[in-house]
Parts: C-alpha cells; structure tokens; sequence
C-alpha cells in the first residue's frame, strides 16, 4: 500500500515535471470556504478576470482552499511546490497563515506574490527577495486611519483590534500616526462575534472617537452592535470592515462612516474604471478592495512573465521589482522591501441606490512607504 | 470601575449565557435522550440566521423570521434525523463524530451554493432597536434584554415540558433506559425525531436572534458548537439545568475575563503589553473553568455519575 502510493506519487511528480517544461505555474492558496471565503473569492476572481484579459494560455493557475487554517495552508503549499512544481504562490489572505507559508516557501526559491496579508515581519528583518506584497504593508491602512484622526482633531481615541499578527500591526500603526491619547486599547478574540463587553467599555471610557480593526463577520457584528448600543461617537477604521463584500450585510450602521483605503472604486483611471466595468459584467457584483487586488497581483505576475523566463529567477525578479503594470490604484511602485509605495485615501460610507458602498473623500496620505523597510537586508 | 459599568456587564454576561444556553440545550437534550454526539449542531443553528434572513428581507418581519427559523431549523432537524442520525444511535461516538462532521461539510456548502459567500443582511427590528435607561441610568439595548427575556422563558417553557408533560415523561424515561419504555409501547424513533427536532429549532432559533446583531455567513456555527460543548461538559452531560447553570457560568467567566484581566494585568505591567496578555488569557478563560470544574466534579456540575 505504502509501496504503491510511493510510487504514484514518483509517478506523478514525473508528469508533473514533463508538464513543467514550458510555461509558467502559479499555485493559489486561499479561503474559498467557511467563514472569510468572501475575501479569497474577490482575490481567486479578480486574479482569474486579469488572467483571462491577458489571454495568455501559458500560464497555468492552480486554486486550493486553505480554509482559513494554518496547518492546511502549509500542506497546501508543500503539496504546490513538491508535487504541482509550481513557480509562483500567491493568495493568502490572512497574517497568520502567511506567516505559517510564505517563509518556507521563499527559502524553497519559490516567489511570493501577496494580494493581501502583510504582516510587519516579512517587511522588516524577515523580508526576502522573492517576496513581493502587492497590497500593503498591514499597518498602512490603520496609518492612514491614524493620520485622518489626527486630523479631524480627535484627542482620545478608543482602539480595538483582534489578537493576532495583523491586530497588533493595526493598532501599532494607528498609534505611529494618531499622536493624541488613548481612552482605551483593547484586543478582543480572533473570531469574536458579540462585543458588548467592549462597547461597554468605550461607554464608560470618555473617548472621542473609536477606531477598531474588525475584518470580516467581526466587522459586521461589531458595527451593528455599536449602531444598536446608543454610543454615537465617531468610528474610523480599515476599509477591512466597510468593504463591498460586507456593506450590504452591515446596512445602515455604515452609513457615514469614515474609512481609509489604497484603492476605490472611484479612483479615475482607465484601468480602473476598465476593471470596474469587466468585473461587474463578468460575476454580476461590485469589486471589492480584496477583487481589485488580486486583479493587480495577477497584472503584475503577467507583466513579469512578459519580460523575463521565471527560471531566470534574477531577471524575472527584476522584472516584478520594475512593476510596469496598469495598476487600479494609479501609479505603483515598490519599496526597496517590495513592499508598495502609494497613496491612502479617505472614503465615506455612501448609498447609491439600493447599494452600500464607498466614495473617496481626501488623501491620508501620499506616496506612503512603510515603517520596516529600513529593517530589511536583502 | 463604577457600579453601572459593573452592572451593564453583569447584563452582557447574562445575554451572552442565554443565548449560550438555547444552542447548549438542544445540543444536551440530543445527547441525554439519544446518547449521540451532533457535531451538526451548529449547522442548524446556521440554517436557523438564514432562514430568518431570508424571510426578512422577503417580508420585512421579524417575527416571520423567527418563526421561520424555528420552522426551517425544525425540518432540517427532522430530515437528517429520519435520514442519516437514526443509523447512527447504536453506532460508538467516533462514528457519530464522523457522520455529523461530514453534515457540516454538506449544510456549510449546501448553504453556500443556495446564498452565495457573502454575509446576509438581517437587523434588528425597528421597535427592538436602540437603547432604553434603566434605573440608575444605564443604556442598555433593548433588543439585548429582549433576548435576555426570551431565553428565560425558554428555560422555562423547557423546565415545564420536561417536567409535567407527558412528552416531558417519555424523554425523562428515555434517558433513563431506552430499551424498557419501546418495551412499553412508546414508539421510540417517533420521540426521537422529535427530540431532535426541537433541539435543532432551539438552536435554529438562537441562530436567528444572534443573526440580527452579528453576521449571518457560511461557517458561523461552528465557534457557536465548540461553546456550547463547553457548557454542556460544565453542565454535565444530559442534564437542561446544567445546561443553563453552565451557560450563565461561561457568559459571566467570559465578559468578566474580557474586561478585568487586561485590567489585572496592567496593575504591574506596561499597558500594552497588559492589553494583549490579559486579551490571551481571557480567550483561555472559559476552558480553565471547564478544567476546574471537571477537576472538581468530573462528571460535571449536575451529571450523573
């Protein structure tokens, strides 16, 4: 039994090889089920909308569900470059599990192209040549949500974020930004969904604002509570939590509120609004942030593979560090840690219609790098 | 920390506890009447929200939607009893651990394929919502008390039916020795169905009511059943008082925790630093109380030896 396996997969790693030879292969690990699946869906379809825009059949993209579980995300991406060969992992959505892969996976000379998590690590000390972020860096949004709130004037802030490597991110770059006091600084449990204890607390904190880190289903529960509770102090946060995917669950709650965003849907370019357009024709909804990021993770990827064979792994490199692509944002550049370099905007809560979404009001900042880059040796 | 800041918490445990306590009574009974382990417990509590968002957004009422969750609950219950859990009772756990995992699988992309990967929307209704002043000025939100009355009332409906229906007899003597009362002429898989039936629209139920103040989305059971196991192990096995006893215990444990560890810990540590170890701990909190009690009284609170 073991025997035959053994040599199934010898067999197969093989073909896999045979198949190998030309082209290029990139492995996808993402959520696609349970809770969160909603932000590695927008990332799996904008990154397969660019794909099919390039028309390019050379490249071969292979998707699998981490479920949101470190320990599968590692399987996952052995599996990837052990058995499938893959040139090139992408997709992960969440600090943690990229923490679990990514490391490994550069040290196996594979590139990492991330349309979303950034944890500070993999900017600073532990940055690798081989690993690009085509989001942010996880403490910029919160920056940018640090700087609006110095801003708006804001004195004594109430931050929440959840316990884990992009909550701490959030809240140390909401404070590198904001400058004022704070009423308050909680970390709740990752996956919380009732925050009554909290919005307690903000209550009887004296705050004059409240800035919280909730992605996801956390977001919604938070934000309906808040609306539910009678505090009316003013929310700023992430667009993690004001998010196409989620506005319409969230409702009226958001209505207003400020959050802050490399990328909106209004932001006016011709590949943006191209995108815009192609993406809501192609799966009948709006872009999200996380849809307009796999879309630029896959024109980077594409540009890249125009200009250098990825055997080639230091032209290739070169190539993703040019970064000649139409990014939806505008203008792209990356830092000296690959990390992006790029304006934050301000973005209210609007009702268009029937629908929930965004609109850009101000620059936070302009041409932001990150705070790690200065820790990277590469 | 001021008096009405202690008592606003005291009502959030207690919220918390009830909600707990409609998820872990269901989940109890199933267990005590039928010695089966429904790791798909969360599931209809699942089914419940979605039901209850659906026919709200249809509707616009609330009480449709509750009434649908229960009802949409119910049936699923009913369906996977008569078609999948009835194989299971004579089979050991690790079996029933195995079958009601996979229904997970199924209910989580079953539910996925009919309402897509994005949260519903579902709130709370326009006269449950907002905040009302108690006596001695606390704002606290009416739809919170609200459930707060709902699930007492429950306990006690649940009280009453076990206790002096006729219904009530048959699942006591159920748990005592199934064998004996199919002896007897009560048609044992009819009671069954039922039992399950009513512990999945309880958790169907307690789906809807969370649903409208949280996010109705694929996979939201889940965090929901490892809790309520925890109750129930505190409670003791079977038992509905300990399931109530147990679920106040884990609401308090778990608001408490919240909100005074960080506070413990900042007595002697950076702030900080206090946040984020007192914030670990307190996830920590209801699984050290699980340990204690069992350490104590290893069959739980009200089990039986």
């Amino acid at each position: 039994m073991k025997l035959k396996s053994i040599a199934l997969a010898a067999a197969m790693s093989a073909l896999a090889i045979g198949a190998h030879a030309e082209g290029l292969k990139v492995g996808m690990i993402t959520t696609l089920s349970g809770g969160g699946a909603g932000l590695g869906i927008d990332v799996r379809d904008g990154f397969m909308l660019a794909m099919k825009q390039s028309g390019r059949d050379d490249i071969e993209v292979v998707i699998e569900d981490d479920q949101r579980k470190p320990d599968i995300a590692v399987q996952l991406a052995d599996k990837m470059i052990q058995s499938e060969k893959v040139d090139v992992l992408t997709g992960i959505i969440w600090s943690n599990l990229a923490m679990a892969v990514v490391p490994a996976a550069t040290a196996q000379n594979k590139f990492y192209l991330s349309p979303n998590a950034g944890p500070s690590a993999l900017a600073g000390k532990r940055c690798h040549k081989n690993y690009f972020n085509v989001a942010w860096q996880n403490d910029n949004l919160h920056e940018a949500a640090g700087a609006y709130a110095k801003g708006a004037g804001y004195k004594n802030t109430f931050i929440l974020a959840p316990n884990y490597p992009a909550g701490k991110d959030a809240l140390t770059g909401y404070k590198r930004m904001y400058g004022g006091d704070l009423a308050g600084e909680t970390y709740t449990k990752l996956g919380q969904t009732d925050y009554a204890a909290e919005i307690a607390q903000i209550r009887a904190s004296g705050a004059d604002s409240v800035f919280f880190f909730l992605p996801g289903g956390m977001g919604i529960a938070f934000l309906k509570q808040y609306a539910d509770s009678g505090v009316d102090l003013p929310v700023v946060g992430p667009a993690f939590s004001f998010d196409q995917g989620i506005l319409q669950a969230v409702g009226e709650a958001a209505l207003g509120v400020i959050n802050t965003s490399q990328w909106n849907k209004d932001i006016d370019n011709a590949a943006n609004s191209a995108f815009v357009d192609s993406f809501q024709a192609e799966y009948g909804r709006l872009p999200s942030l996380y849809a307009s990021q796999g879309f630029d993770t896959a024109n980077l990827l594409i540009s890249a593979a125009g200009k250098a064979d990825v055997k080639d792994q230091d032209a290739f490199r070169a190539a993703l560090e040019a970064a000649e692509f139409d990014s939806v944002r505008g203008d792209f550049a990356f830092g000296p840690n690959h990390h992006p370099v790029q304006n934050i905007y301000v973005r209210e809560v609007i009702k268009e219609g029937d629908v929930y979404t965004n609109k850009i009001v101000g620059t936070a900042l302009e041409n932001h790098a990150d705070a790690y880059a200065g820790d990277c040796k590469m | 920390m001021p008096t009405y800041l202690i008592v606003e918490q005291l009502l959030n445990g207690l919220q918390f506890g009830v909600m707990l306590f409609l998820s872990a009574a269901g989940l109890t009974l199933i267990f005590g009447v039928m010695g089966l382990i429904n790791l798909a417990h969360g599931s209809l509590y699942m089914i419940g929200a979605f039901a209850a968002a659906a026919v709200a957004g249809a509707t616009g009422s609330f009480v449709m939607a509750l009434a649908a969750s229960l009802a949409a609950a119910a049936a699923a219950g009913a369906l996977v009893e008569i078609l999948v859990i009835r194989r299971l009772y004579d089979r050991d756990h690790l079996d029933q651990v195995l079958a009601t995992f996979a229904l997970i699988l199924i209910f989580s992309e079953g539910t996925r394929w009919m309402f897509g990967s994005f949260p519903l929307f579902l709130d709370v209704p326009s006269y449950l919502s907002g905040p009302v002043t108690l006596p001695g000025g606390i704002q606290y939100p009416l739809y919170r008390l609200t459930i707060i009355g709902i699930g007492l009332a429950i306990a006690a409906g649940l009280f009453l039916l076990i206790a002096r229906t006729r219904i009530g007899i048959r699942i006591r003597a159920g748990e005592a020795d199934r064998e004996m009362i199919a002896a007897l002429g009560v048609d044992i898989s009819k009671l069954y169905t039922l039992v399950f039936a009513l512990g999945a629209a309880l958790a169907g139920l307690s789906g809807a009511l969370v649903g409208a103040i949280q996010s109705v989305q694929v996979g939201m059971g889940e965090p929901v059943l490892i809790l309520a196991f925890v109750v129930i192990v505190i409670g003791g096995i079977g038992s509905i008082k300990g399931a109530l006893v147990g679920s106040l215990l884990v609401g308090l444990t778990d608001t408490f925790g919240r909100i005074l560890l960080p506070v413990a810990f900042g007595t002697f540590m950076e702030p900080s630093a206090a946040n984020s170890v007192g914030a670990a701990l307190a996830s920590m909190s209801i699984y050290l109380l699980m340990a204690v009690v069992l350490i104590v009284r290893p069959t739980g609170l009200y089990g039986r030896a």
